[in-house]
């Protein structure tokens, strides 16, 4: 049993895995191997790893030229430079024609911490969400990346993985299903539901067990993947609950909340509240820090419910 | 004009500043804030006409520090010009600080372009060149860029408008250390003889030892007509800290306590200075 890993090291693990497994797979990299944990792959496969140096557009072009060939190619940097510099050639060059180029970028949100706000990507799930067939995967905890890894392999089309930064606890076990688009359900609760992502599902996690000493039941759900979003689920737990709290490390323009409050909208009378980055940019600090000061830790779940819950 | 003898002594008092901080915040880019203090100094103490006191002079000479990660050694030199206090340098990357982890043009007096995505500073460095001369003023443009950022396209792509415009206002200074994140330019990305690239975009170029002040001061003042210039300066990552110098591992890792008080003694620094 793993305890803690950064995630950037579970994905760069899951990658030379599946490289035993599938010898069609290719590993593309902009010079932060050392970064995003590419390099673990590196040294195991250095015929099958590509490092393109600093210059993030031409990787992600020759990832397509890869998949054109017929390879299965993951590329990474960080979250920014990926969606954000990249974004026009992942939509035309790989997104339009549905080619199946996977990407695994780290660094990403509020947990980069002390880089600053030109390193912090609170958009990145936005901009890949606007794009038709894209998949998203926001894995919570090493297990979950893995499991990410190898379930956008089986996929046949594009696929975003997103990787956070940090050294975090594990809050599934190799056993916990991973389906793509059927979120897990990790606590049942009926008062209301916090629906997470990523690295806030153990913010959500904590915050349902504050919650029961001010007699709240509240269900915790995971949404791995945020592309396409379990509807079903967001519709019974809105029902069943009445009252949804949504808690990603994204803006709330774009990310979890937004694709959340699509899907109720007109389908359900429960109540709404988008816990995230509101509309601003990251600054530098450490990140647990600046987790409390974006209102991204269990206290401010904990209040946002209760609140909710209060109000008639 | 400060004297040689007095820009080695702070060459040496900026690279202390530089561990200092990265040791004090725990975060940080040593070895390419090591390796372009030397450039920096030509530029703020010999070569740039600046204001400390009018940080926002309307003529200014504007300095772009396109390789942004390097900017602890920016912070330093601008403290020793007087722009904001020395105890700020102790706040490095602190949430609150004005020093964020890249330059950030709307929180530190004296930086004119926030930079940290490589390759965008040297693009708009040009463009400030180029607005200059259209509004007829007469301020130079200096755009300070990473041997690894060259490998973005960006880069060429001003390069190739500096020369179409003929900004002979706009000069682009190359840390040439040799080194990048995952190893040696040579191993990761292969970007050959950087000096004729420049020429064949049609730069005026010099090739200089990018630790010697004197010798950077005169390429930088060196009259140049209807071109821009491309000063490439030999340096080593890491420079002045030996067991940081030429070693791509210090790119981006803060130094631990004794490495701290090891490097302070080997730059001469009491560290309680
Ligand atoms: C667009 C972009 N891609 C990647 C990075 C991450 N990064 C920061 S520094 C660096 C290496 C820079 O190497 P070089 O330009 O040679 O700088 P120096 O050696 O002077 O530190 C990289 C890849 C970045 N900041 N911006
Ligand atoms: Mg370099």
């Amino acid at each position: 049993m793993i305890k803690k890993q950064s995630l950037r090291v579970a994905y760069g693990e899951a990658l030379v895995e599946l490289g035993h497994k599938n010898d069609r797979l290719v590993v593309l990299d902009a010079d932060l191997a050392h970064a995003t944990m590419t390099n673990i792959f590196a040294t195991e496969f250095p015929d099958r790893f590509f490092n393109f140096g600093i210059a993030e557009a031409n990787m992600i072009c020759a990832a397509a030229g890869f998949a054109h060939a017929g390879l299965l190619p993951f590329f990474s940097t960080f979250a920014l430079f990926g969606t954000g510099r990249g974004y026009e050639m992942i939509r035309n060059s790989i997104s339009y024609i549905q080619l199946n180029v996977k990407f695994g970028l780290s660094h990403s949100g509020l947990s980069v911490g002390e880089d600053g706000g030109s390193h912090q990507s609170f958009e990145d799930i936005s901009l890949m969400r606007g794009l038709p067939g894209m998949t998203i995967f926001v894995p919570c905890d090493p297990y979950e990346t893995r499991k990410a890894v190898f379930a956008a392999a089986q996929i046949d089309g594009p696929v975003y993985i997103r990787v956070g930064r940090p050294i975090v606890d594990t809050v599934t076990t190799p056993e916990t299903p991973f389906i793509p688009g059927k979120a897990n359900v990790m606590r049942e609760g009926g008062d209301v539901c916090i629906m997470a992502t990523g690295l806030m599902i153990s913010y959500a996690l904590a915050a349902a067990e504050q919650l029961t000493a001010r007699n709240i039941n509240a269900a915790v759900v995971n949404f791995h993947t945020i592309k396409p979003l379990d509807a079903e689920c967001v519709l019974n737990m809105a029902g069943s609950c009445g009252r949804v709290v949504t808690v990603e490390e994204h803006s709330v323009i774009g990310g979890l909340g937004s694709a959340v409050a699509e899907v109720m909208a007109g389908n359900t009378g429960a109540k709404l509240r988008r816990i995230g980055i509101q509309d601003k940019f990251g600054k530098s600090g450490k990140p647990e820090d600046l987790f409390n000061e974006y209102g991204l830790n269990s206290e401010n779940i904990v209040n946002q419910c209760t609140e909710l819950i209060s109000r008639i | 004009m400060d004297t040689q003898q007095s820009l080695t002594e702070k060459a040496r008092h900026i690279r202390g500043d530089i561990v200092k901080m990265l040791y004090t915040s725990q975060s940080g880019h040593p070895g390419g804030s090591l390796s372009c203090v030397e450039i920096l100094l030509a530029l703020y103490y010999q070569v740039a006409n600046l204001d400390p006191q009018n940080p926002k002079m309307e003529n200014r000479d504007r300095i772009v520090l396109s390789k942004g990660h390097a900017c602890p050694a920016l912070y330093a030199v601008l403290v020793d010009k007087g722009y904001f206090p020395r105890s700020d340098l102790w706040r490095l990357r602190q949430i609150d600080s004005h020093l964020q982890g890249h330059p950030d043009s709307s929180k530190t007096p004296g930086v004119d372009v926030n930079t940290g995505s490589l390759g965008q500073g040297m693009s708009i460095a040009m463009g400030i060149a180029l607005a200059a001369r259209h509004k007829k003023a007469d301020y130079r443009v200096f755009a300070i860029i990473g041997d690894g950022e060259t490998q973005e396209g960006l880069v060429w792509e001003a390069a190739m408008a500096a020369a179409h415009y003929k900004l002979d206002n706009y000069t682009v200074i190359l840390d040439y250390n040799g080194l990048q994140i995952d190893g040696s330019n040579d191993e990761v990305m292969r970007i050959r003889d950087i000096v004729k690239k420049f020429e064949a975009f049609g730069f005026e170029c010099f090739k200089v030892d990018g630790h010697d002040v004197d010798a950077i001061t005169q390429v930088l003042q060196k009259p140049v007509e209807g071109k821009p210039k491309f000063v490439c300066c030999r340096t080593a990552k890491g420079r002045g800290v030996s067991f940081m110098e030429n070693q791509f591992g210090w790119h981006g890792k803060a130094p631990a306590e004794i490495e701290y008080l090891d490097a302070m003694k080997e730059l001469g620094i009491d560290i309680n200075d």
